[in-house]
C-alpha cells in the first residue's frame, strides 16, 4: 500500500514537475501542495491520467490558522475508484485571494464550494453559483474561522408584538467557560533549574524527562 | 384544441412538506408539470457541529456525531473513532472490532429499514412504513441493551465501545437474524412487482456512472449505478476482511435500482451479523491504555492511579499527536468521512464531515431536471437523503 503511494506521488511529480509545491505521506494518505494558478490542471490531470483515475471528488473544506499570511488551506480529498487510492490536494489562500473553482471538474464541487465560501468567506472565482448554503438568509460573518466566536453574533426569537422572528444581538446568561488544559503543570517539560543538570548527571535526569513525555502522550 | 399559453411558476417546496424527508426547502422553477430547475435550500437544521467539536475534546465531540444522521448513529461514531484511532495509533482488540461490525451492519438495517418504508409512503404504499418500524424498534432495543440509549448511543468510542454487551443479548440478536429475512420478503411482495411502484420509480432519477463520479456519489446510490464499489471490501477497516459477504449492484441507476438495492443490503446485513455473532471473540472491549480508556469503576475505589486517570480523562481528555487524516467508513447512505487535523492538543483543531447525502441532495438539479413534479418526490426519496448530516 505503503509503496504504490510513494510510485504514484512520484509519476504525478514527474508528470507535473511545476505545479506540485510539496508532497507528503502520513498515517498512509498522501498530500500534495499545489498553488492557486496550477490547482485545475492539477486536478484534471488527477482526474484523467490512466495511473490516477481520481475521479470523486469526495470531500472539499478549508483550514485556518489565523497566524500564517496565507491563512487559509483549501482542502481537496480526492477518491480513485479504479486504483482504490486517496489523495488529498492542499492549496493556501488568504482572505481576498480568489481560488479558481473546480466545478467544471467536478460538478460535486458547487455545493462543496459553496459551503467553503460560506464557513469560511474564502471566494472561488468562476464559479455558477456562489450562494450561501448552510447559514440563515442575510447571515453575515463566516462562522467556521478561528476568530468567529462559537456564540456567534446574534440570537433569533419570535416577537409576539412584531408577530415575526427578530434578530438581536447574543445575550449570554452565563459567561462562556473555556478552559485552559495547556496549564504551566502540564506545559512545562523544562522545570527550573534543569539547566544546571550537567552531561554526567544528566542520564537520570534525561529519563525522568522521557518518562514524563510518555505520560503526555 | 386552442393552444395555450402555459406560464413559468416557482413552487416552494417544503420546508415542511412530508415528502421533504425533514427540512429541505426546494424552490422548483416549473413548466407545466415538469421541473425546469430544483434549487434545494438547505441550512434548516444547520446546529454549527463542525464548529462545536473544535471546542470540545475528542471524548466530548463523539456523541455530537450521533445527531448527524440520526437513523444510524453509530455508524458515524465509527468514522470519528476510526480517525482518532488512526491519529493515536491505536489498533481496538478484536473484542471490539466484531462489536462495531455488528452494530454498523444494525445500524445498516436500520437506515434502510426507514428509507424503503418512507420512500414507499412517498409514491403511496402505506403498509411497509408499518411493517419496518415494528422490525426498526427491535433493532433500537438492541441499541439500548448495548448502550442504554435507543437513539444517541455513543457507544463506539476512540479505543473500543464503551462497555461489553450484556448477557443474552447475541442470542436475542441471532434470533432476530432467523426472523428478519421473512420480513424482507413480505417487503418484496409489497412493492418489487407491485405495479403503481415501479410506474413511479423504474426509469425515474436516472444516473449513469460517469455522471455518479463527477457528483461524488458512494453507496448505494452509486453501486445502483453498476460500481461495484464498497469500503467494507475496497478499503476493509475493523474485522470485515474476515466476513463473508456479497454487494449488490445496480444495473440502471434509477430509483428502482437504488431500492434493489437497499434491499439486497439488508439481507447482507443480517448474514454479516449472524456471522459476527458466531465468531464473537473474547477478551476487552477496549484498548488496555490507561491514557485513552477509563478505568473500571470497581478499580477506582481501590486504585488511587485509576482515580486520577479517569479525572484527568474526563476533564482533561487525552492529546492527539498532531496531523491529519481523512478516514471514512462505509455507512449506510455511503462514505462518511472525518477529515481530522489534530494540533497535538486535547481538542481537534479541525473536524470536516463528509456526509454522503450532502453529495445526493447537491445532485437533485441534475436528476429533477426536466422530469415531472410528482418524481422529484420519488428521487428525493430514493436518494435517502437526512437532514442531519447534510445540514450539520
Amino acid at each position: 500500500m505503503n509503496q504504490a503511494l510513494i510510485d504514484l506521488g512520484e509519476h504525478i511529480s514527474a508528470a507535473l514537475p511545476e505545479a506540485v509545491q510539496a508532497s507528503d505521506i502520513a498515517y498512509d494518505e498522501l498530500m500534495l501542495r499545489v498553488s492557486p494558478g496550477d490547482l485545475i490542471k492539477t486536478l484534471t490531470f488527477l482526474r484523467d491520467d490512466q495511473n490516477c483515475q481520481f475521479k470523486l471528488l469526495a470531500d472539499l473544506t478549508a483550514v485556518d490558522f489565523p497566524d500564517r499570511d496565507e491563512r487559509f488551506d483549501v482542502v481537496y480529498n480526492l477518491l480513485s475508484l479504479k486504483h482504490n487510492q486517496r489523495i488529498r490536494v492542499k492549496v493556501a489562500t488568504d482572505e481576498e485571494t480568489p481560488v479558481p473553482s473546480v466545478s467544471a471538474v467536478f460538478s460535486s464541487a458547487i455545493w462543496l464550494e459553496r459551503e467553503a465560501w460560506d464557513m469560511y468567506g474564502i471566494f472561488f472565482s468562476d464559479h455558477p453559483d456562489l450562494r450561501r448554503l448552510l447559514t440563515d438568509y442575510g447571515f453575515e460573518g463566516h462562522p467556521l474561522r478561528k476568530d468567529f466566536p462559537l456564540t456567534g453574533y446574534v440570537e433569533v426569537r419570535y416577537d409576539e408584538d412584531q408577530k415575526r422572528v427578530v434578530y438581536e444581538p447574543v445575550h449570554l446568561t452565563q459567561e462562556f467557560r473555556s478552559f485552559d488544559f495547556l496549564s504551566p503543570w502540564e506545559g512545562m517539560l523544562q522545570l527550573p533549574g534543569d539547566e544546571k543538570a550537567t552531561d554526567k548527571a544528566g542520564d537520570k535526569a534525561g529519563d525522568e524527562a522521557e518518562a514524563a513525555e510518555e505520560g503526555e502522550a | 384544441m386552442a393552444e395555450t399559453q402555459i406560464k413559468p411558476l416557482t413552487l416552494n417546496f417544503g420546508p415542511q412538506h412530508p415528502a421533504a424527508h425533514g427540512v429541505l426547502r426546494l424552490v422548483l422553477e416549473m413548466d407545466g408539470e415538469v421541473i425546469e430547475r430544483a434549487d434545494p435550500h438547505i441550512g434548516l437544521l444547520h446546529r454549527g457541529t463542525e464548529k462545536l467539536i473544535e471546542y470540545k475534546t475528542y471524548l466530548q465531540a463523539l456523541p455530537y456525531f450521533d445527531r448527524l444522521d440520526y437513523v444510524a448513529p453509530m455508524n458515524q461514531e465509527h468514522a470519528f473513532a476510526l480517525a482518532v484511532e488512526k491519529l493515536l495509533g491505536i489498533e481496538v482488540p478484536p473484542r471490539s472490532q466484531y462489536i462495531r461490525v455488528l452494530y454498523s451492519e444494525i445500524g445498516r438495517i436500520l437506515n434502510h429499514l426507514l428509507n424503503i418504508t418512507t420512500f414507499a409512503i412517498d409514491v403511496g404504499a402505506m403498509t411497509p412504513l408499518l411493517w419496518g418500524f415494528e422490525q426498526r424498534e427491535k433493532l433500537m432495543e438492541f441499541y439500548e441493551r448495548a448502550s442504554g440509549a435507543r437513539l444517541h448511543a455513543a457507544y463506539f468510542r476512540p479505543g473500543g465501545v464503551h462497555q461489553d454487551l450484556p448477557a443474552g443479548l447475541l442470542e436475542d440478536i441471532g434470533e432476530f437474524c432467523e426472523t428478519f429475512p421473512q420480513v424482507v420478503d413480505d417487503f418484496e411482495t409489497l412493492l418489487t412487482d407491485n405495479r403503481i411502484f415501479r410506474q413511479r420509480t423504474v426509469d425515474v432519477g436516472a444516473i449513469s456512472a460517469e455522471d455518479a463520479y463527477d457528483w461524488g456519489f458512494t453507496g448505494p446510490c452509486l453501486r445502483a449505478s453498476g460500481v461495484p464499489w464498497d469500503l467494507r471490501r475496497a478499503q476493509p477497516y475493523e474485522c470485515y476482511e474476515d466476513l463473508d459477504f456479497l454487494i449488490p449492484v445496480g444495473k440502471n441507476g434509477d430509483c428502482f435500482d437504488r431500492y434493489l438495492v437497499r434491499i439486497e443490503e439488508m439481507r447482507q446485513s443480517v448474514k454479516i451479523m449472524q456471522q459476527c455473532i458466531e465468531k464473537m471473540p473474547g477478551g476487552p472491549v477496549y484498548v488496555q491504555n490507561t491514557k485513552i480508556t477509563p478505568p473500571k469503576r470497581g478499580e477506582m475505589k481501590r486504585s488511587m492511579e485509576a482515580l486520577i486517570h479517569h479525572f484527568k480523562l474526563y476533564t482533561e481528555g487525552y492529546h492527539v499527536p498532531a496531523g491529519e487524516t481523512y478516514t471514512g467508513v462505509e455507512a449506510p447512505k455511503g462514505e462518511f468521512a472525518v477529515y481530522l487535523v489534530s494540533d497535538g492538543t486535547n481538542q481537534p483543531y479541525k473536524c470536516k464531515i463528509r456526509a454522503p447525502s450532502f453529495a445526493f441532495l447537491a445532485a437533485l438539479d441534475f436528476l429533477c431536471r426536466g422530469h415531472m413534479l410528482a418524481d422529484s418526490v420519488a428521487v428525493i426519496g430514493s436518494l435517502d437523503v437526512v437532514f442531519g448530516e447534510i445540514d450539520r
